[in-house]
Formats: C-alpha cells, sequence, structure tokens
C-alpha cells in the first residue's frame, strides 16, 4: 500500500514503531503531488524544502525518543489563508499575492510545535469567499473524483488535497460551509469546530463572529487527531474560550445506544437532490438500527437563514478588508496620484468581483439609513436561529441532515449564477450562524461523486460528534474509497 | 426598495473602491438582485428579539497589563509597498 493513500493515524502507529520515517512519507506525498498535481490544482504553493526539513526534524526526534505528537511526521496541507512565518500567504487574491507573513497562525505553530510536515500551501475561492474554489486568482482546483467537476469552496485545495492523497490532512477554515461543504464534495472528513474552540489568531480575516479554523482528513480518528493537536485557548485571540479541551481519542466509541438523534425536515430543501435525501435517510436508519433513537424535527426559522448569513458575513467582510488599502503589506497600485486614489485604485486593481461584490452588500449594509432594516435585522435572525437550536437540543443530542443538497457541480456551470451558487451553502450556514460545531463524512455516491452527511452538535460537544460519526464508519466503507486519479 | 447607480457609485466610494462604469452598471444590477433576496427577512416578525452579535456567551476578556514578544520594525516594515527610515511611505497628504 502506498504510503501516501494511509491515515494520519495509521503513519503515526508506523512511525512510533519505527517501521518507517518521516522523510519516507513526506517524500511518497511529494511523489503523489508530482504526479497528480497537474490535473488536479490543489495548491498555490508546495513547500517541499521546508516539508522534508521538518520530516528530518521529526524524525531526530523519534529517534531521540521524544514523546511523539499526534501528527509529529505528518504531512499537512494548510489553507492559503493561514499565515505560515517566511512562506508566501496570498488568500489566493491579488492584493496579497506577495505577502510574506512574519509570524505563524497559532494553530500552525502548534503544528510547527510537534514536527508535523508542512507540505503546502491549498487554493482558495480569494479571501475564501465562494463555494467552488473559482474565484481563486490563479486557477481553479479540480474534484479529484471528476475532473470536470469542481471540489467545493472555499477550502476546495486542501480538500482536493486530502482526496487526493496530495496530503495526509490539511487544514482549512469554514465561515458558512467553507470547510464541510467541500468535503462533502470531495468524499473526506470535514469538521467546522464549536467557534472558541480553536485559535483564529493569524487566520485571515472574512467575517469574524463566523470564522473558525478546522480539519480536513480521511477517516474521523484522523479528524479527532487534527482537533486535538490546534483546539484550546489562546490569549492572542480574545474569543477563544477557556474550555477545557477533552481527550477526543477517548470519544471514538463504536456505541450510539440510547443517543438523540433529530433529523430537521426543513434542510430537505426544495430542489435537494433525492439520491442525496435517500442516502442521508439510510445512514439514520443505519444508525437507528445500532440502537440511536432518532426522530423528526422541524426548524422552521431555517429558511431565513440563507438571507441573515449573506448580510452579516459580507457586513464584517466589509469592516475585516478596510485594512488592505496598500500601505504596510500586500499590493499598491502604480497609478496612485494622492492618498484617496492610492486606497481607491489599490482596492479597485486587488480585489476580485466576488470580493468587492461583498464588500459593496456589506458596505451598504451597515449604511446610515439601512442599518436596522439589513445588519440588525440579519442579527435579530441569528438569535432566532441560535434559540431555535437550543430547542432541538432540549430533545436531542445531535442534527443530522444532508451536508449540501446536491453533489459536486461541473466547473462554470454556477459562476453565472450568484444565487444557485449560495444555494449550495444552505445546509451549512445554520451551525456557522448558532456557532455550534458540525462534521461532514460521506454516505454515499452519486455518479461516483461522494455524497455528504452532516452531524451537528451542542456547543463544545465536539465529543458526541465524533462519536456518531465514529460509529457510521465503523459499519460502513465508505471512508476507505478513493477516487481512481492516477491509478487507473 | 431598488438600489439606482449613482446609490452604487456612492457605497463604493465608501468601501474606496474605484469602479469603471461597466462595474457600476454590473454591481447594481447584482446588487438589486442579491437585495430583493434579502427582502424575505421582513416578513418575519422579529419584534422586541434581542440582536445577537457573538454566539459564544462571554465578555470582557482580561490580561494582564504585560509586554510580551513582538516584531522588530524590520519584520513590520518587511511587506510594506514602499518605506524609508523605518516608516511606511504613502503619496503627500499635506501641502509643505
Amino acid at each position: 500500500m502506498e504510503l501516501s493513500t494511509r491515515t494520519a493515524h495509521e503513519l503515526h502507529n508506523m512511525l512510533v514503531k519505527k517501521e518507517v520515517s518521516s522523510r519516507e512519507i513526506t517524500e511518497a506525498v511529494l511523489g503523489r503531488i508530482e504526479q497528480v498535481e497537474g490535473q488536479v490544482s490543489a495548491y498555490i504553493t508546495v513547500t517541499a524544502d521546508a516539508a522534508l526539513a521538518a520530516a528530518d526534524a521529526a524524525d531526530e526526534s523519534f529517534a531521540k525518543g521524544d514523546a511523539p505528537g499526534l501528527l509529529t511526521g505528518i504531512p499537512v496541507a494548510l489553507k492559503d489563508n493561514l499565515c505560515t512565518k517566511g512562506v508566501k500567504t496570498t488568500c489566493a487574491s491579488k492584493i496579497l499575492k506577495n505577502f510574506v507573513p512574519p509570524y505563524n497562525a497559532t494553530a500552525i505553530d502548534k503544528l510547527a510545535n510537534m514536527h508535523a510536515v508542512p507540505i503546502g500551501k491549498s487554493n482558495l475561492d480569494e479571501f475564501a469567499m465562494g463555494s467552488s474554489t473559482e474565484n481563486s486568482i490563479f486557477y481553479p482546483t479540480k474534484n479529484p473524483w471528476n475532473l470536470s467537476c469542481v471540489p467545493g469552496g472555499s477550502s476546495g485545495g486542501a480538500a482536493a488535497a486530502v482526496a487526493a492523497d496530495e496530503a495526509i490532512v490539511a487544514l482549512g477554515s469554514d465561515t458558512g460551509g467553507s470547510i464541510r461543504q467541500p468535503a462533502s464534495f470531495c468524499g473526506v472528513v470535514g469538521m467546522k469546530p464549536t467557534s472558541g474552540r480553536v485559535s483564529r489568531y493569524g487566520l485571515i480575516a472574512f467575517a469574524s463572529s463566523l470564522d473558525q479554523i478546522g480539519p480536513l482528513t480521511k477517516d474521523v480518528t484522523d479528524c479527532a487527531m487534527v482537533l486535538q493537536s490546534i483546539s484550546g485557548k489562546d490569549p492572542m485571540d480574545s474569543i477563544c474560550a477557556d474550555v477545557p479541551v477533552p481527550d477526543y481519542l477517548a470519544a471514538l466509541k463504536d456505541d450510539v445506544k440510547g443517543l438523540k438523534i433529530g433529523v430537521p425536515k426543513e434542510f430537505f430543501v426544495q430542489g435537494i437532490d433525492s439520491d442525496v435525501s435517500a442516502a442521508v435517510w439510510k445512514a439514520v436508519e443505519l444508525l437507528k438500527s445500532l440502537g440511536a433513537e432518532c426522530g423528526e424535527h422541524s426548524m422552521p426559522v431555517m429558511e431565513y437563514t440563507l438571507p441573515a448569513y449573506y448580510i452579516l458575513a459580507p457586513s464584517e467582510a466589509s469592516s475585516n478588508l478596510a485594512r488592505h488599502d496598500g500601505v504596510r503589506y500586500g499590493f499598491r497600485s502604480a497609478q496612485a496620484t494622492d492618498v484617496d486614489s492610492m486606497f481607491q485604485k489599490t482596492r479597485e486593481e486587488g480585489f476580485g468581483p466576488e470580493v468587492k461584490q461583498r464588500i459593496m452588500i456589506g458596505t451598504y449594509a451597515l449604511s446610515a439609513g439601512y442599518y436596522d432594516a439589513y445588519y440588525r435585522k440579519a442579527q435579530q435572525v441569528r438569535t432566532l436561529v441560535r434559540q431555535s437550536f437550543e430547542e432541538a437540543y432540549s430533545k436531542f443530542d445531535v442534527l443530522i441532515t444532508p451536508t449540501t443538497p446536491t453533489v459536486a457541480f461541473g466547473l462554470g456551470e454556477r459562476s453565472g449564477n450568484p444565487l444557485e451558487m449560495k444555494l449550495t451553502d444552505v445546509c451549512t450556514i445554520p451551525a456557522s450562524l448558532s456557532g455550534i460545531p458540525a462534521i461532514s463524512i460521506t454516505c454515499g455516491y452519486k455518479n461516483n461523486l461522494p455524497i455528504g452527511l452532516q452531524i451537528m452538535g451542542k456547543h463544545f460537544d465536539e465529543e458526541t460528534l465524533l462519536r456518531v460519526a465514529y460509529t457510521f464508519e465503523q459499519n460502513t466503507s465508505f471512508h476507505k474509497n478513493r477516487p481512481a486519479l492516477g491509478r487507473e | 426598495m431598488k438600489l439606482s447607480k449613482s446609490e452604487v457609485e456612492h457605497v463604493a466610494k465608501l468601501a474606496r473602491l474605484e469602479l469603471s462604469a461597466e462595474e457600476a452598471d454590473r454591481l447594481t444590477t447584482h446588487l438589486n438582485g442579491i437585495m430583493a433576496h434579502f427582502e424575505k427577512l421582513q416578513q418575519l416578525d422579529t419584534e422586541g428579539v434581542a440582536p445577537t452579535s457573538h454566539v459564544i456567551p462571554m465578555q470582557n476578556v482580561f490580561r494582564e497589563d504585560v509586554t510580551g514578544p513582538c516584531l522588530t520594525a524590520e519584520e513590520a516594515l518587511a511587506n510594506a509597498p514602499e518605506s524609508s527610515d523605518g516608516y511606511f511611505v504613502v503619496p503627500q497628504i499635506v501641502e509643505v
């Protein structure tokens, strides 16, 4: 079995037993990148030298007999909106095309401290704004299951890299579904942890009350390992909560007996693919047969979450992106004649169309006279969404829904229709608005494209999510499938 | 509520974006489409509902007021499009 196809937990055990070196693993992954990256385009930057140096450091640490971290010696892809000291971090935008951060994001530091192997910076929609990775200024990433389809987004490069064995695990970021939706499209596991579980320090800001860093992995055990490695309080992010980090690997139990699972019908939206819906119900039936108590539920306010999100996220973005002004870092227009024209021309030339649209929506929604009608209204809807989840969790331990209403769509198919594009996030946005954790795992296929199952839980209860996802995985074999790419 | 092109241009000015005429036209159409979608929210009665700005119940996160490690001036300026003598350089603002 090729090393690049293995999971992090398999490789961790092999490394501990000295059956393999991190250098061998890293070279295998770099070899796989060489083989398929030309077709997939998962990366903006491949950091082969840094990866091999980290691999050697990991091997040295194993040789010395240091207590290894969970990801010591494991190749990790990093979404290119996570600041990496000395390595270009572009956000797939012209405005940050040559930005070299002078510091690491906290999550990156945690990985670096345990000698995880940074294999490269993965592609994304510009500033994480999009659902297909087609909004990257570099190139679109392709879905490894079908190269004419999108990988989802915005963490499309991270999801495709893991699915194509161009990385063992990856870190992405999720604002309205940007980890879960590409995980679903690429047939990998993706988790958005609870808001405040993982430090956002060094994650280039999009919408601060929604942004969260999280894992994309080949299976649920790997998801627990990555989550364990990046969680915990950080003085550099004041909303990163002082809540103890449990042992997530201990939460991996093949047992759902007595767990109460709710299935909210509003997530089976109009226009949902009937095969997606059938696969999700089949998964619910399986969990029921394993002893879970499953019941239908109704959350009527869900139909208002999409418009609320598309006011709140751009509003926060319009404020956050004000910092990109051509003064301290990034691109500056050569056409500037005075300070005002420097700001305006820099931003006009530096941002792509989707980013400008969102800045415009946000600026308008926050402007005098419209604030109450849009921004405040959306924040009130957010309260109702939170309350709706609180009510659901008084009856259920977790909620199960599709991750996306359809499987991956074709490249270019929805880029002309922004509202249709945004509909792909309709099932993932509610968890973002209420800050609860949610995980996507594969529960079937349609036309050889993966179908995602979303499990949502209570604040800071990632353990129950992992337990349900792990049980499903132990009783199915979807997570063992890989795209044929390069192995036909 | 319908946005005119001149309103779009005003918003662009607030956002420090210098739109081309063609872009202003495109954005006017686009924003009106999105705004129509937002109208749905007006159907929902939110009288007396407190707005949520942050989802985790925490406030006033304090720390000791002590200096920690920080970037050197050189590191802080390393990404500047233009710098000189330890300063960021911008086009002239004040008449001399």
